[in-house]
């Protein structure tokens, strides 16, 4: 028998351990910081063994905490992976904070409290949990964007990203109200008995889901909520667009998957033709816009938004092969993202940083290993077969002919297509054009060491895919989605 | 005794302004941040409605929830806007425009 607390024992022992952290780096001084680091990483390593040691050896979701919280393999799942790829955002950003005269401990508090955040939003099952945990995370995201003070763009990139995540988390809120009208209740498993015996397409449900389905939609960055999502990346210190890119997009997808998929699954043709929409105009926009773009971080903005668009198309199929897909999608996603903003802080140096296409000017020449794993990288992104990212592309697109929305499909390929000239752009520059800047490009081997076995792994997951997509489809079947 | 109705058309024009202000303000942030404290209110408006129509309190929790996020968020925003305003000695929303592309 749990006690009742132990249900959200990873949660607490990682509040406490910020609060640690933040104590102990008052007492550190400027050049032992490493020791907030380190104790950063182990206190994220412990939480994820908490995770690990909890969720798994259980048949079937535990709800505990007045039925406010839930232990399943999904939210184990995704919380592991939440929790690894923040410590792998923070690996990265350790080179670019000290450069970039960042290296203090704010960083680091900030990012175990986003962390924090999106552990709730991945186990909340009431309404105002999830509510609660994505204020935490973008609570904690804005103060991130606008970690570099005294640059004026960073602090531009946090005010837009505060007030439209703020009028994006009243859209969600109007919403859940309107629900709690409707239902009476708050409750995930509350909502999902009460829409079981109610009829479809009713106008007050259609109401109320136009501001969820907003709400959210303003969170993942789909089009036509995504204004905030290229200016964000681009203002942002690039290890914050990295956790930024990375991390959260499997919390934003962890909160679709309670409100809609769990929660509001019975009235699903009412949501997934409005997402439906929002994710085709994803995909489009994204692709076009990112042709145009010359600064890099803007351009895998505007490639996120895409490929937000591919885990939504997933999504909206409402069946199992479709949930496991975007699943598949969302944490292969988040891996790739992270080596792409890896590559941009490999390439900045003290007092300059690496942003535009022209820094990719002739990589090969510079360190062919390197030029080697963008090209891995850029491929995967672009979809190209033997790498995950095809994989992935293919298992959303086969979920969404399975139901038969054979024009979204067609809709979904030809834009890969467009897609992959800009990445195809960037493959050219490196191989076939004069370096711009011939300064050496010398890092910890320890970087190197992560960023190879990262892009490898994109190589890695693409030839045998079958392992991580089996582990997504049986996390799933065990929640019963 | 005040019908439902009536609350909740108060909460959605009250949630409109705050939408209209957002999008049609072009001179200050602080209106701006104004806005989205609005539409909290609102939003707590049709919380408080529904939670004594339904007579379950958990509406009237959520909304000290909100209220203290609200806090919280005004908070954040405000120091966002003092350090805005000590880079560029202003806050006009129209000098927000050096991302683009």
């Amino acid at each position: 028998m749990m006690s009742a607390f132990e249900i959200a024992r990873p949660e607490i022992f990682l509040l406490i351990a910020a609060c640690v952290v933040l104590l102990l780096d008052l007492f550190v001084g400027k050049n032992a910081r490493v020791v907030t680091y380190l104790a950063t990483q182990a206190s994220l390593l412990t939480t994820a063994l908490l995770i690990y040691s909890s969720s798994f050896n259980q048949e079937m979701k535990v709800v505990g905490l007045d039925r406010m919280y839930v232990l399943d393999e999904l939210a184990g799942f995704l919380k592991i992976s939440i929790v690894g790829f923040a410590m792998l955002s923070f690996i990265y950003a350790r080179k670019y904070l000290r450069d970039q005269n960042l290296w203090r401990g704010e960083f680091f508090v900030l990012g175990m409290t986003s962390v924090l955040g999106m552990l709730i939003m991945s186990s909340g099952y009431n309404l105002l949990v999830l509510y609660l945990g994505l204020e935490v995370l973008s609570l904690s995201m804005y103060a991130l964007v606008a970690l570099h003070r005294d640059n004026g763009k960073a602090i531009e990139a946090a005010m837009k990203y505060f007030i439209l995540g703020a009028v994006g988390s009243g859209m969600l809120l109007y919403g859940m109200s309107l629900l709690y009208g409707i239902s009476g209740g708050l409750g995930v498993d509350h909502l999902s008995t009460f829409f079981n015996a109610q009829p479809a397409n009713d106008v007050k449900v259609l109401f109320a889901l136009t501001f969820i389905v907003a709400g959210l939609a303003f969170k993942l960055g789909a089009v036509p909520f995504h204004m905030w999502l290229p200016d964000v990346y681009q203002g942002a210190p690039t290890a914050v667009t990295l956790f930024l890119g990375s991390a959260p997009k499997v919390a934003a997808f962890a909160l679709v998957m309670r409100i809609l998929a769990e929660g509001l699954g019975s009235v699903e043709e009412s949501w997934s033709q409005m997402l439906m929409v929002l994710g085709l105009l994803s995909i489009i926009v994204g692709n076009l816009f990112a042709v145009a773009q010359h600064n890099m971080k803007r351009m895998l903005a505007y490639s996120t938004i895409s490929h937000m668009g591919f885990i939504i198309m997933g999504v909206i199929t409402s069946s199992h092969i479709g949930y496991s897909a975007a699943m598949f999608y969302v944490v292969t996603y988040a891996l790739m993202s992270a080596a792409a903003f890896a590559l941009l802080i490999l390439l900045s140096r003290t007092g300059y940083e690496a942003e535009t296409l022209d820094d990719l000017k002739g990589l090969n020449e510079r360190s062919p290993w390197l030029a080697f794993l963008v090209m891995l990288m850029m491929l995967s992104m672009m979809g190209f077969p033997l790498t995950v990212g095809f994989y992935s592309k293919l298992a959303v697109i086969q979920a969404v002919v399975g139901k038969e929305l054979v024009w979204p499909a067609v809709i979904m390929v030809v834009m890969s297509v467009v897609g992959a000239f800009y990445y195809l752009r960037v493959l050219k520059l490196m191989y076939f054009e004069k370096p711009a800047d011939n300064t050496t490009i010398d890092v910890g081997i320890d970087f190197y060491g992560v960023l190879s076995v990262n892009s490898l792994l994109l190589l890695g997951l693409g030839v045998f895919p079958g392992g991580l997509m089996a582990l997504c489809s049986a996390v799933l079947s065990a929640s019963q989605l | 005794m005040i019908p439902l109705s009536h609350t909740l058309i108060v909460a959605a024009i009250l949630f409109s302004i705050s939408l209209a202000g957002m999008f049609l303000n072009r001179k200050n942030v602080l209106i701006l941040l104004m806005c989205i404290e609005l539409m909290l209110l609102s939003v707590n408006l049709n919380f408080i409605a529904f939670s004594h129509y339904l007579n379950d309190l958990g509406g009237q929790l959520f909304v000290f929830f909100i209220l203290t996020v609200a806090a919280a968020e005004a908070a954040i925003g405000l120091a966002i806007l003092v350090t805005m305003f000590r880079n560029r000695r202003t806050i006009n929303v129209q000098n927000l425009d050096s991302l683009k592309g």
